[in-house]
C-alpha cells in the first residue's frame, strides 16, 4: 500500500530547527510541513509590517530553508510553511531571491487570501456578523483598533500549489494540521469527502504540528523518563493510502515517542474531542486508538471525520492597552513579607504620581507567580528569595512607563536585601484576539496560487 | 476512605485559544480513569479555579486515551497575547488542576 512519509517541523516562531537536520538525513522523510504561527504571532508580524509593508512574514524561514535544503534537495524533499504570515507574497520574494543567491533551482509556491482585514466591510454587507465566537459581542466595540484579520484556511489551496510542481508552499494562516494534510492528499490520492482519512489525516498533523511537544517536551508525567531532550527528534508520521499511521522520530534522536507523550498532544489546545472542525472536516478523536508497537513508534488508527463545516474560523487581533512591568528581587529572611512591602510602596506611589492603569497584577515570583491564588501557602514564610512583579495595563506607553520608574529608589529606600534589579523592561502593546465565523464560500472566492520558478 | 491529591494519580496538559484553556487530564488505568470520572466534577474544577477562571468551565471526555478534557472560559486573562500574568499561555494550568484532592 502506498504510503507518504512526513516530518515535523517547527512548532512556532523562533523554535530550533536543527531536530529537522535529523529527520532529514535519517528520518527517509518525503516532506516537511512546519508551523511558523501561534495565534500572538501574527500580531508580532502585524509591528513588522507597519514598520515596513515589505515584511509581516516570519524572518526565521529563510535562513531555516537555506541551512537544510542542502540536505534535502538531493533526497527530493518539499516542504509546507505557514511562514507566510501576513505577508506570503514578500515571504516568496525573499525566497526566490535566497534561492537564485545559493544557486539552487525550485518551484515556490504560495497560497494567497487568508487575510480578510481589508474586507470586513464586504463581508458585513452580505450578512456576516463577525461577533465573537465565544461571547456573542459585536465587532464594533473593537473594529477601529483591529490590526489584522485572517481566516485559517484548509488544506486545498496547498495540494494545488503541490499539484503544480511547488517544491515549496508558502502560506499565511491556514489550519495548522492543513500543512500536514495536504501532502498526504497530494501523495494519496484522497478524496475530499473520504472524511474517515481525512479525519486521520488531521489527527496526524495535529500530533506533529507542535514539534517536541509530541516526542516528550513539555511531558506532564514522568518527565525525567524522557532520554536526552537536549537532543530531541521531532515527530515523523507515516501515513498509508487507507489513513493508518504511525508516528515515530528519527533513529539516534532524544525524546520519547509512546502512548504517554502522544496522548498528551493528542488533546492539546482541544475543547470537544468528539467535534474537532478543522476546515476540512470534522474530527472525532474519541473513535482513535494509540497502540504502541515498537520503542519509539505508535500506530494510529480509526479516528472518525464528518463533512466539513460550512463555516470558516477567522482570528482577528486588535490593539488592547499597553502593559508595563517591573520586578525586584528580596532575599531571606521574611523575603515575602519584604516584596508585599515594596508592593504596598509602589501602590502608594502609583495613586500619587496619578498613574491610570486599567489593571494592575502583582505577583510574588518563587511563591505564586505561576499558580496565582491556588499557590501552596505551606513554605511562603522561609522562602529563600521572592522576586516582586507587578504589572499594568494603560492606555499608552508613556502612562505604563511609570510603573518602571517607580522601582530604582527602591534599592536604597525601600526594605533590606534586593537582588536581580534587572533595569527597566519597555513597555509592550497587549493584543486582543478575536475569534469569529464566515461562511466558507466568502472565504474560498478569494483564494489564490500561484507557483513561480526561481 | 481517603484523600488524595490528582498528582499522584494522573497528569495533565493544557493549551491556549485566545482566553479559553483546556486542561487534559489522564489517567494510567480503566480503574483510575473511572474514578476521576466520577470524583473531578465539572463543579470541582470551577470551583477549584476560583480567583482564575471567569467564565464557566466545561468538560469533555476521551475514554479511548483514558483523559477528561477541561475546557475553562476566560481563563487567561484576555487570552496569551493580551495577558498581564507571567503564565500568559495557562501552560502551568495543567499543574495547578493536579493540586486538587479527591475522595479514593
Amino acid at each position: 500500500m502506498k504510503s507518504v512519509r512526513i516530518a515535523g517541523g517547527l512548532g512556532f516562531y523562533g523554535d530550533s530547527w536543527r531536530p529537522i537536520k535529523a529527520s532529514i538525513e535519517r528520518g527517509n522523510v518525503q516532506y516537511v510541513a512546519s508551523d511558523h504561527l501561534a495565534e500572538l504571532t501574527l500580531a508580532i508580524l502585524q509591528k513588522d509590517r507597519q514598520r515596513d509593508p515589505n515584511l509581516g512574514y516570519t524572518r526565521d524561514f529563510a535562513p531555516m530553508l537555506i541551512d537544510l535544503l542542502p540536505i534535502a534537495i538531493p533526497r527530493g524533499i518539499k516542504f509546507v510553511l505557514n511562514a507566510g504570515g501576513l505577508n506570503p507574497m514578500a515571504a516568496r520574494e525573499v525566497l526566490l531571491g535566497a534561492l537564485k543567491k545559493f544557486g539552487m533551482k525550485l518551484k515556490a509556491g504560495v497560497v494567497l487570501g487568508d487575510s480578510v482585514l481589508e474586507r470586513l466591510d464586504e463581508l458585513q454587507e452580505v450578512g456576516v456578523s463577525l461577533a465573537h465566537m465565544d461571547t456573542g459581542a459585536d465587532i464594533a466595540t473593537v473594529r477601529d483598533r483591529l490590526l489584522f484579520a485572517s481566516a485559517y484556511l484548509g488544506a486545498r489551496p496547498l495540494v494545488e500549489a503541490i499539484d503544480a510542481g511547488a517544491d515549496i508552499v508558502l502560506t499565511g494562516r491556514v489550519a495548522d494540521a492543513a500543512l500536514f494534510l495536504a501532502p498526504m492528499v497530494h501523495e494519496l490520492g484522497w478524496r475530499w469527502d473520504d472524511w474517515d482519512k481525512l479525519a486521520q489525516g488531521i489527527v496526524v498533523g495535529h500530533l506533529l504540528e507542535c514539534s517536541g511537544q509530541a516526542t516528550g517536551g513539555n511531558f506532564g508525567g514522568d518527565w525525567r523518563s524522557i532520554p536526552n531532550l537536549a537532543h530531541i527528534g521531532y515527530p515523523i508520521a507515516e501515513v498509508w493510502e487507507n489513513g493508518d499511521a504511525v508516528i515515530s522520530k528519527a533513529p539516534g534522536t532524544g525524546g520519547r515517542v509512546n502512548f504517554e507523550t502522544l496522548r498528551e498532544q493528542l488533546l492539546y489546545e482541544v475543547h470537544d474531542p468528539r467535534h474537532y472542525i478543522t476546515p476540512d472536516v470534522e474530527v472525532d478523536m474519541t473513535t482513535l486508538r494509540l497502540d504502541e508497537i515498537a520503542p519509539d513508534e505508535v500506530r494510529v488508527t480509526g479516528a472518525t471525520g464528518r463533512p466539513a463545516p460550512e463555516l470558516f474560523k477567522i482570528i482577528a487581533g486588535y490593539e488592547d492597552g499597553v502593559m508595563g512591568q517591573a520586578m525586584l528581587g528580596y532575599a531571606w529572611p521574611d523575603a515575602l513579607a519584604k516584596a508585599q512591602l515594596a508592593a504596598e510602596i509602589i501602590h502608594q506611589q502609583m495613586v500619587e504620581v496619578g498613574l491610570q492603569a486599567e489593571e494592575v497584577v502583582v505577583e510574588y515570583m518563587g511563591y505564586n507567580s505561576i499558580h496565582g491564588p491556588l499557590a501552596d501557602p505551606t513554605h511562603a514564610r522561609d522562602l529563600n528569595e521572592v522576586y516582586l512583579r507587578i504589572a499594568v495595563r494603560c492606555a499608552d506607553k508613556k502612562e505604563a512607563a511609570k510603573l518602571g520608574r517607580l522601582f530604582p529608589p527602591l534599592a536604597l529606600s525601600g526594605p533590606p536585601f534586593i537582588g536581580g534589579a534587572g533595569g527597566m523592561i519597555e513597555p509592550r502593546g497587549l493584543l486582543g484576539i478575536w475569534p469569529t465565523l464566515a461562511p466558507r464560500a466568502v472565504i474560498e472566492e478569494y483564494i489564490r496560487v500561484s507557483v513561480e520558478e526561481s | 476512605m481517603m484523600k488524595k491529591q490528582l498528582v499522584e494519580l494522573a497528569h495533565a496538559r493544557s493549551g491556549d485559544k485566545g482566553d479559553i484553556a483546556n486542561i487534559a487530564l489522564f489517567a494510567p488505568d480503566q480503574a483510575t480513569y473511572d474514578l476521576l470520572a466520577r470524583e473531578v466534577t465539572t463543579e470541582r474544577v470551577q470551583t477549584h479555579f476560583e480567583g482564575i477562571v471567569t467564565g464557566k468551565v466545561e468538560r469533555f471526555e476521551a475514554p479511548n486515551v483514558l483523559a477528561l478534557n477541561f475546557v475553562l472560559h476566560g481563563a487567561l486573562n484576555g487570552g496569551a497575547s493580551r495577558s498581564l500574568r507571567s503564565d500568559a499561555l495557562g501552560k502551568s494550568l495543567s499543574s495547578a488542576l493536579l493540586r486538587m484532592e479527591i475522595e479514593v
